[in-house]
């Protein structure tokens, strides 16, 4: 009897996890499609210029004050606990190159495609999925346009191309910040931390940055698009898409920053 | 006009069925709308009024098949036809981010025969003053309008690429008596006025003997009644006839 019951709950188990992975792998499956869809319809005319231009003042313009704050006051830490590790071995010399090159080739890309993520992705998400709950949707396909085309093509080529914009934007400030409180607060000389800083930076760590930035662009973008577009009815619908575009797009940033740098690792 | 001409079909289903899981919405329906005429479909809710109406848009997968002009429709010839529709949405369905001259003139700007926008600013004007507007609202945005001026501008973009098919799924739904009585009456004029056929799901029976020349009324997935707005009136369908004058619960 016992036996039996343990048995009973190990294939409940068992059955939940593979229901769950069967699930997890439809879904998958069913964004890749979703993406390459409005990749490929992208490509087609019309092409709805106005749109395009309206995104990049809601994605790229309205982003800069979030990711320009965070970029600063990032670099500022970076530079102070990089100062504080390195002078427990006498390598406090290191801050400039340190702080330049980790925000380049890590913390640009990445802290910008977070920050990005919670506000676009999610402004993205909400606006789609209370376009599908009101009929809005319908309603575009009923006037003989293209939702694929219309809302999410200017979305995703929008976010993919300015992301990489934003991070160099980004930074910049950021190693700004480093400077400011280096030469401010830890008193090393402008003109030499200036010097160091651009002396060990590479082409290939801009690049790194950049590539970085525009698949986290894309990620960010796709996810909004894909849960806002997927959104049940209602308002709880409009609550979840939002959060499940916005936590799939830190996940994924994340996991693709891991396997990006795995993938650009020189030693 | 001939009786030939007058008979012709617009919109036809033949052996409609949708099912959602293993709970079937409506099975094997087979409708007839005639060129010039406005069919309203009645029934209880859940009896999957609006779900047939998405089925005919395209908006859901179905069996069976629909036909417009003897043509069957599919994926490949649906954005033709979309040209020749015009559809009325239960809640407006005006797009927020555009303003009131957006929304009504989206086709005319956005489809193959693009227009000017100074020429589209001028049929929105006409379109806005068909419905009852004026063009002080034209530069608004769709939540400064209220419940009943949206569905009126919702209206003004469902014809202003002169639709020869329209649909309204709901009219009148959260409108207080009086704009519903002037929604009807606009809709009526607009469709009389124009000749256009029409697809009416209303629960509204005032909304059907309003705009309508044939009332189907669908019961348990099928049709359970059809005939005239007249024949409506004196008809001994049970569930029909405590549709139209339900009995008051004591």
């Amino acid at each position: 009897m016992n036996w039996n019951k343990k048995e009973n709950l190990f294939f409940t188990l068992l059955s939940s996890i593979g229901t769950n992975v069967l699930l997890l792998a439809a879904q998958a499956g069913d964004l890749i499609l979703f993406i390459l869809r409005a990749l490929v319809r992208s490509t087609l005319s019309p092409f709805f210029i106005k749109e395009h231009l309206r995104q990049i003042v809601v994605i790229g313009w309205a982003s800069l004050p979030v990711v320009g704050l965070t970029a600063f006051f990032t670099g500022g830490a970076l530079a102070l606990q990089i100062y504080s590790g390195g002078s427990r071995l006498n390598a406090e010399s290191a801050v400039p190159s340190i702080v330049a090159i980790g925000f380049l080739r890590e913390l640009g890309p990445v802290l910008c495609g977070l920050m990005v993520a919670g506000r676009v992705s999610a402004a993205i998400a909400a606006e789609l999925a209370t376009m599908k709950v009101t009929e809005q949707l319908d309603a575009l396909i009923t006037l003989g346009t293209d939702p694929m085309k219309y809302l999410v093509a200017p979305r995703i080529i929008i976010t993919t191309l300015f992301l990489p914009l934003l991070t160099a934007i980004g930074n910049v400030i950021g190693i700004y910040g480093g400077y400011l409180i280096s030469t401010e607060r830890l008193g090393f000389n402008p003109h030499l931390y200036l010097e160091s800083t651009f002396k060990y930076i590479e082409t290939g760590d801009i690049i790194s940055s950049l590539t970085k930035a525009a698949v986290f662009g894309l990620i960010i973008s796709s996810m909004g698009c894909f849960f806002g577009f997927k959104a049940s009815k209602g308002a709880l619908g409009v609550g979840k898409a939002t959060t499940n575009a916005v936590v799939s797009a830190s996940i994924l940033i994340l996991a693709s920053n891991y396997m990006l740098t795995e993938v650009m690792f020189k030693q | 006009m001939t009786d030939a001409f007058e008979e012709r079909i617009t919109l036809e289903t033949k052996d409609l069925s949708k099912r959602f899981d293993q709970k079937t919405i409506f099975n094997k329906l087979n409708l007839k709308i005639r060129y010039g005429k406005s069919i309203g479909i009645m029934g209880p809710s859940g009896t999957g009024k609006s779900v047939l109406l998405k089925c005919i848009l395209g908006l859901m997968d179905y069996d069976g098949e629909i036909l417009y002009k003897g043509k069957v429709l599919v994926k490949r010839n649906r954005k033709k036809v979309f040209d020749s529709f015009g559809m009325l949405f239960q809640g407006g369905a005006l797009f927020d981010s555009l303003t009131i001259w957006q929304n009504i003139a989206f086709k005319l700007l956005n489809n193959e025969k693009k227009i000017s926008k100074k020429d589209a600013l001028k049929t929105v004007i006409g379109l806005l003053h068909s419905v009852g507007l004026n063009e002080n609202v034209c530069n608004l945005m769709p939540e400064e309008l209220s419940g009943g001026m949206q569905k009126r501008v919702a209206l003004a973009r469902a014809i202003a690429d002169k639709p020869s098919l329209l649909f309204f799924d709901e009219p009148t739904t959260g409108l207080d008596p009086s704009t519903s009585f002037s929604i009807n009456q606009l809709i009526s004029s607009i469709v009389k006025k124009e000749g256009i056929t029409s697809l009416v799901i209303s629960h509204d029976p005032e909304s059907i003997r309003k705009i309508c020349d044939e009332v189907i009324f669908i019961e348990n997935g099928s049709i359970g009644w059809q005939g005239s707005v007249s024949e409506m009136e004196k008809s001994n369908h049970k569930l029909l006839e405590d549709y139209l004058s339900p009995k008051k619960i004591t």
